[in-house]
Parts: structure tokens; C-alpha cells; sequence
């Protein structure tokens, strides 16, 4: 009977270790080390986005380079990018073969996904408070800034729920170009703050037609007068300047709204008149632009260098290029008295692993990305601004934003307009809550503005009913009645599966067996202590 | 007398029926526009084809890029929708109906939101059509997307997107004193192609013979899927 018993208890054990390896193993929570072993390599991965812009490569390479100098043990592969989206598909992709990079450009919205592993993304707060190794740490091998040197509204930038898990790399806003030449030559004034009433009224001025079918304003068969780059910004700013919902920071979907609708349909009877279109509909807003083909270009700061008659980035040919002055301007907004916009631009996040050393270099090369020089010099690339004051306040910074204009290519004028709008706007930016849906959330939002584009284009009539079908579709596309309220709720697992209910079964079986041997055993034991 | 009439006749009967199963790679289901008919449609309409799949772009995101083609002209389809099983059967030659909305982006005329259907037929590949004539003059986007081939260009540079290898190859090239520019796309010849590693390998000045598929971004923008270094 023993024998028995004893094996079935070593089965049931036996199963239950089995059935633990088989899930997927538990990533340890990455815990700062005594010491960084200077004596043990370090081979350490790099997913950098840039903005097909080679200066931008030519200063990750430049970065890593100077960092592996400061750290010989550490050797950075740098893997680039130019679109965030597939960084993000990448990733996903990675942390289900448990290959992610250690150090990655990339969004809070996408961190939020990533989080959903287990313990895929290292938390920031501790890193940066340590005294050895933080921010400004004893023993960090480069001028690193203090937490306070870091601009406080672009770090929160990266907290999800209480904890820091991005560190912001570099920050932009979105801009409005205008062709002031074109604005004026319809007879309009450019205000102090651009308004959507402002540019429908120039637009519909513009679409008028000589009797060739040319635009009387432009001399071409070709007009687009007002094009967005990134819809899913247009919609989260339109709502956030009406005061109407987006989302909660609980994750509660506010975006299907009547703002919206009434937003959409306007924007339906405007695309009808040949006034409005989209990126993904057309082309690159610089192109149309630069072509004298469009009046409002939206688009963002970092596209700043690809503004303009003398732009130094140019995506067109030279003969179909049209003089111009070309005006920054904020996005257009609906309360000239307090505009707001969003706060966009690249952060950085560590990858946890098994080896507590390599996140600790990782953590030291994420943390090197925010010294001056590589601030100030990727800043220059592009109308960014460096996330740090130590950045901004330095000397070579000031002197930098004081020559603008100075020549067409670093002190190109529109570059460092679109940069010093960034700056001085930075306290009336805002980004939208942060939550594992939020980037589906915003997918949806810009898929609202080019459905309702694209289908008035297309002659298809949009009203109150084609909105409540494109709400419905979009919930069902981005699957966002599945987050929402309930994202903060326990969600409800169903059943569990019949290998669960038997090894539980087993484990019950095996506790009564082990209880009924023991008051056996008792129960013999007394009787035979009774005999004697 | 009379067997060799009925052989000849019987050998009249089969000839005929082959004759009448003749493949028409040019044949349309009912109710599927001719090319002259996609050609004449307006920016935005509705439209339907069937042609044959010449290469895709890579699936992604349950989404594919194809360049299609029949005998009177080509189709670029971005991003219609479809699974990554039906993905791994768009081999070239295959023929498909597909149904989806004319656009234009940056000069480029395509399908976009479209869906599409196989349609059985025997498989059907484009020659390359030589369009080297064309260069520089209004007709060479009468063949748009079509698979074509360009003789005795002129390399001027070859710059990565990125400044190594791994995305897209800008390769500039002349032509009787005008600059063109071609494109390696990465997602339709990765960079462990044979034609990703030859352009990488072309320096300024090499003459060279190119074939692609006319794609156009803001003017002639060939995705090169050969190369040879003359």
C-alpha cells in the first residue's frame, strides 16, 4: 500500500513539474547590479528610426561609436528604421521568439503593447534614481544630465500607470507651411493664429477655376490646397482643442463622439470641394508644396527640411519647383486664445534579459543618447528639440538658433522656424493617455478621417448613417470594445481548459490519498501504542 | 478510300478542338473591365480586373503589394487585402480578379482597398517590353507598371537608403544626358537577392541593362528586379 501510494504521488508531481515547463518561463525582474563587469563583453542591439535622413545615421553611428570607446566591453549593433510602425511589428514579432532588442526607438503608445509580456520592458525609476549608475550617476562614464535636466513634461511623456518606462530621445510638435504668396495673391492675410475657419475660407477661395480648368491661383490642372500628413494627429488635436473626449487614462474610448462626427462631416463637404486630402491618399504634403500644388502643408517639425522653394531635402524635380515664401504657422486651431497641439518625436526603452550586466550597459547606451552632443546634433537635423535644458541652454545650442537663416542647409530658415515653434509652444503641448489599446485607439482615430476622405472622394454620400456604420467598423477593426472600461477590469477567462481540471484533479486526489495514509498510519500507530 | 477520309476528318476534329481551347491570356470574365476600359476610369472610381500576378512585395499585416499584368497593360495594387496563405499562391502567372478603388499617389496610378479573387487560367508571365526609346518623353507612362527593360543606361550613383545595406537602393541613372531615378524596393528584392547585391556592387560610370516593374514616384521610378553589367 505504501509503495502504491508513494508512486502515485511521485506521478502527480512528476505531471505537475512537467506541465510548469511546458508554459512559456517567467522573465525575472531585472534588478540593478553591485557592479558593472567591465571584464565581461557585452554585445548589445540597437533598433534606431530615422527620418530617411543619412545625418541621422551618420549620428547613431557616431553615438555608438563614441560610446564603445567609453566602454570597450560593450559592442552596439545598430539595426535602422525609417517608420515606426514596423519597429513596433518587429518587436511584437521578437517578443514571442524572446529576441528583442536591448535598446529601442519607439512610442509609449507601443510600449504599452509590449508591456503585455512578461516583464519584457525594463521599469526606468530605479535606474535613473541610482546613485552609481543613474542619471548623473557617480560612476557613469560620460557628462550624463540629472533628472532635473530632463525637460519634466517629455520625461512623464514616457510613464505608463507610475512608472517611467521610456526616456524621451528627442520631441516635436506638428507645424502648419503656408504658401503665404498664395494666401496673399487670393486676397487674405495670414492671422497671428491659425484657425480651420481661416483655411476653409482660403480654400474654397482657392479651388475656383479659370475656363481652361487650370486654378486661377496656381496656373495648374493640379490643386490640393490644404493636405494632412498625420490624420491620426489631426483627429486627437481637433478633439483636445473642443474639450471633447478621446480617452481616459483608464482606457475608457471616448474618441466615437459627436465633436468627431460633426468634425467628419464638415470635413466630408470640404473634401467634396477638392479642398482637403492626406497623405495616404496623395503624397508627401512638402511635394505638393514645393509644387505651388497645395496652400496648407500640415505636417510634422521634423519634416521641416523638406519645406519649401529652397528646401535642402527635395522630392521633386527642380523645373516643377515654384518660388514662394513659405510662413510657419501653429496647427490650426479653434480657441485662438489657448492653442494646444500634440507633443510628438522619438523615446527610448530598455528590454529586459536574462544577463542583468547587458541591461545595465543597455541602460548606460540609452542614458548616453541624452548627453549634449548627441542632443544638439541630431536636434539640428530636423526641426527636433533636445529633451534636455542642459541641451538647451548650452552655448552651441543658442548660437545655433541664433543664425537662422544663415545658410540653406543647417541655418536652413524653415528648420529652425519649425524648431523655435516647438520651443516656444512646448508648455501648451499634450499627449494622449497611454494604455495597451492605445495605439489601435489611435490608428482608429486617423482611419476616421481617411474613411470619410476617401469615400466622399469616391462619390459615396456621408451622413449621420455612414458615420454610425464607420464608428461600428472601426470599433471592430481596432477590436476596441474589447478594451475600454473594461481594460482595468479582470477580464473573464472562461473555463479552464480539461488538462487544467485533470492535473488539479490529480493534485486533490493526491492531498486525499497523502490525508487518508496519515490518519491510517494514526490511527495503527494508537492502536498498536493501545496493545502495548 | 473511305478510312482515309474518316482519319482526316477525325485528324480535322482534333486540330479544330485544340484550336478552340487556344489559352487567350487577353480573355476578361464578364462583367471585368478591359484595360482600356481601367485606363479611361476617373482617379477615385470603382473598378474590376483580372490580370496575372507578375512579383509581390512582401505580406505583411495581412496586406500585399502586387504588380499585375495582362496583354494590353499593367496594375499596381497596393496593399490589397489578403491572408498570408493566399499570400504564399500569388506566384507569378497566376491570374486574379481583384476589385478595388483607381488612386493616384505621387504620380503613381494604382488599386487601393482592394480585395481580390484566383481566377483558374492557364498562368501567363509578361516578356519584358523594351521602353528604353521612351525615356525622357511623354509616352513612356503609357506603360506604367508594366514589366519592362531598359538598354545601355549609365550608372551616376548608388546610394543606400540607409547608407548600408539592409533598406531600399537609390540607383541614379543616365540616359542620353538626362538623370533617372530607379529604385531596389527591399520588400519586393531583399537584400539576399542576387539583383539587391549586384546593384550594390555597380559603381559610376558601369553601362548597364535594367528590367523592372514602371513604377513611378513623382516622375519614372523603376523597381529594378535585374540587372546586368554590360
Amino acid at each position: 500500500m505504501k509503495r502504491l501510494i508513494c508512486a502515485f504521488i511521485a506521478l502527480v508531481l512528476c505531471l505537475a513539474c512537467l506541465s510548469g515547463c511546458h508554459g512559456s518561463k517567467r522573465q525575472e525582474l531585472f534588478e540593478i547590479p553591485e557592479e558593472f563587469d567591465t571584464s565581461k563583453q557585452y554585445e548589445i542591439t540597437f533598433w534606431a528610426k530615422n527620418d530617411t535622413n543619412l545625418t541621422q545615421v551618420a549620428i547613431y553611428k557616431k553615438a555608438v561609436a563614441d560610446f564603445e570607446a567609453l566602454y570597450p566591453n560593450v559592442k552596439v549593433t545598430l539595426r535602422l528604421y525609417t517608420d515606426y510602425g514596423r519597429i513596433y511589428s518587429d518587436v511584437i514579432t521578437n517578443i514571442a521568439t524572446g529576441t528583442t532588442p536591448n535598446v529601442c526607438i519607439t512610442y509609449p503608445d507601443h510600449i504599452a503593447t509590449y508591456l503585455t509580456g512578461d516583464n519584457t520592458v525594463v521599469p526606468l525609476d530605479e535606474l535613473m534614481d541610482d546613485e552609481r549608475f543613474g542619471l548623473g550617476g557617480s560612476e557613469v562614464r560620460f557628462e550624463s544630465p540629472k533628472q532635473d535636466e530632463i525637460i519634466e513634461k517629455y520625461l512623464d511623456e514616457g510613464m505608463i500607470g507610475d512608472e517611467h518606462y521610456a526616456l524621451p530621445f528627442l520631441r516635436s510638435t506638428e507645424a502648419c507651411y503656408v504658401n503665404k504668396t498664395f494666401v496673399e495673391k487670393l486676397g487674405f492675410t495670414l492671422p497671428e493664429v491659425l484657425t480651420w475657419d481661416f483655411i476653409w475660407e482660403v480654400c474654397e477661395k482657392a479651388v475656383e477655376k479659370d475656363a481652361d480648368g487650370n486654378f486661377i491661383v496656381n496656373g495648374q490642372p493640379t490643386l490640393l490646397p490644404c493636405i494632412y500628413k498625420s490624420t491620426d494627429n489631426m483627429m486627437i488635436q481637433i478633439l483636445r482643442q473642443q474639450g471633447a473626449d478621446y480617452s481616459t487614462a483608464e482606457g475608457e474610448i471616448g474618441l466615437f463622439n459627436d465633436t468627431a462626427r460633426g468634425f467628419l462631416l464638415d470635413l466630408a463637404d470640404h473634401t467634396a470641394n477638392g479642398e482637403f486630402s492626406t497623405f495616404k491618399i496623395s503624397s508627401y504634403p512638402a511635394n505638393f508644396l514645393n509644387a505651388g500644388q497645395c496652400i496648407f502643408a500640415i505636417d510634422s517639425t521634423a519634416g521641416a527640411t523638406w519645406m519649401g522653394s529652397d528646401a535642402p531635402l527635395i522630392d521633386i524635380a527642380e523645373d516643377r519647383l515654384v518660388e514662394f515664401e513659405t510662413a510657419v504657422m501653429t496647427v490650426p486651431q479653434f480657441d485662438t486664445e489657448n492653442p494646444t497641439m500634440i507633443s510628438q518625436g522619438p523615446s527610448v526603452c530598455i528590454f529586459n534579459k536574462p544577463d542583468h550586466g547587458e541591461v545595465l550597459a543597455s541602460w548606460l547606451f540609452a542614458q548616453f543618447l541624452l548627453t549634449n552632443d548627441v542632443q544638439i546634433s541630431y536636434a539640428q537635423t530636423e526641426g527636433y528639440v533636445p529633451v534636455t535644458s542642459k541641451a538647451q541652454s548650452s552655448p552651441e545650442y543658442l548660437d545655433y538658433l541664433s543664425r537662422e537663416g544663415e545658410d540653406g542647409d543647417m541655418y536652413y530658415d524653415i528648420k529652425l522656424k519649425a524648431t523655435k515653434l516647438t520651443l516656444d509652444y512646448t508648455e501648451k503641448t499634450f499627449v494622449t493617455p497611454v494604455f495597451n489599446g492605445s495605439a489601435s485607439l489611435r490608428n482608429a482615430a486617423g482611419q476616421l478621417i481617411e474613411e470619410v476622405t476617401k469615400a466622399t472622394r469616391r462619390g459615396k454620400t456621408v451622413d449621420d448613417e455612414y458615420i454610425d456604420s464607420l464608428y461600428d467598423e472601426m470599433i471592430s477593426l481596432y477590436r476596441l470594445d474589447g478594451i475600454g472600461a473594461g481594460s482595468g477590469e479582470r477580464a473573464e477567462l472562461g473555463e479552464l481548459p480539461p488538462t487544467s481540471v485533470m492535473l488539479l484533479s490529480l493534485i486533490a486526489a493526491a492531498w486525499v490519498f497523502i490525508g487518508i495514509y496519515v490518519l491510517v498510519q494514526t490511527l495503527k500507530k494508537r492502536k498498536n501504542q493501545g496493545n502495548t | 478510300m473511305k478510312k482515309i477520309i474518316a482519319v482526316l476528318m477525325l485528324l480535322c476534329m482534333v486540330v479544330s478542338l485544340v484550336a478552340c481551347n487556344k489559352f487567350d491570356p487577353a480573355a476578361k470574365s464578364e462583367g471585368v473591365m478591359t484595360y482600356a476600359e481601367y485606363d479611361a476610369a476617373a482617379m477615385d472610381a470603382e473598378v474590376v480586373i483580372e490580370a496575372y500576378v507578375q512579383a509581390t512585395q512582401s505580406w505583411w499585416d495581412n496586406k500585399i503589394t502586387a504588380y499585375l499584368q495582362d496583354p494590353d497593360g499593367a496594375y499596381f495594387c497596393y496593399e490589397m487585402a489578403c491572408s498570408e496563405a493566399d499570400a504564399a499562391k500569388l506566384t507569378a502567372g497566376t491570374k486574379i480578379k481583384v476589385k478595388g478603388y483607381k488612386g493616384e499617389w505621387a504620380g503613381e496610378v494604382e488599386i487601393m482597398n482592394a480585395t481580390f479573387e484566383f481566377v483558374e487560367s492557364e498562368k501567363w508571365v509578361a516578356e519584358a517590353t523594351d521602353v528604353t526609346a521612351f525615356l525622357g518623353k511623354d509616352e513612356l507612362i503609357k506603360h506604367q507598371n508594366k514589366f519592362v527593360t531598359f538598354k545601355g543606361l549609365t550608372v551616376v550613383s548608388v546610394e543606400y537608403k540607409n547608407g548600408e545595406p539592409g533598406d531600399d537602393i537609390y540607383v541614379t541613372v543616365s540616359k542620353d544626358g538626362a538623370e533617372y531615378s530607379f529604385c531596389v524596393e527591399r520588400y519586393l528584392t531583399d537584400p539576399d537577392t542576387a539583383v539587391y547585391k549586384a546593384v550594390g556592387e555597380l559603381k559610376a560610370g558601369d553601362t548597364v541593362d535594367i528590367d523592372g516593374f514602371l513604377y513611378w514616384y513623382e516622375g519614372v521610378n523603376t523597381h529594378i528586379t535585374n540587372v546586368v553589367k554590360k
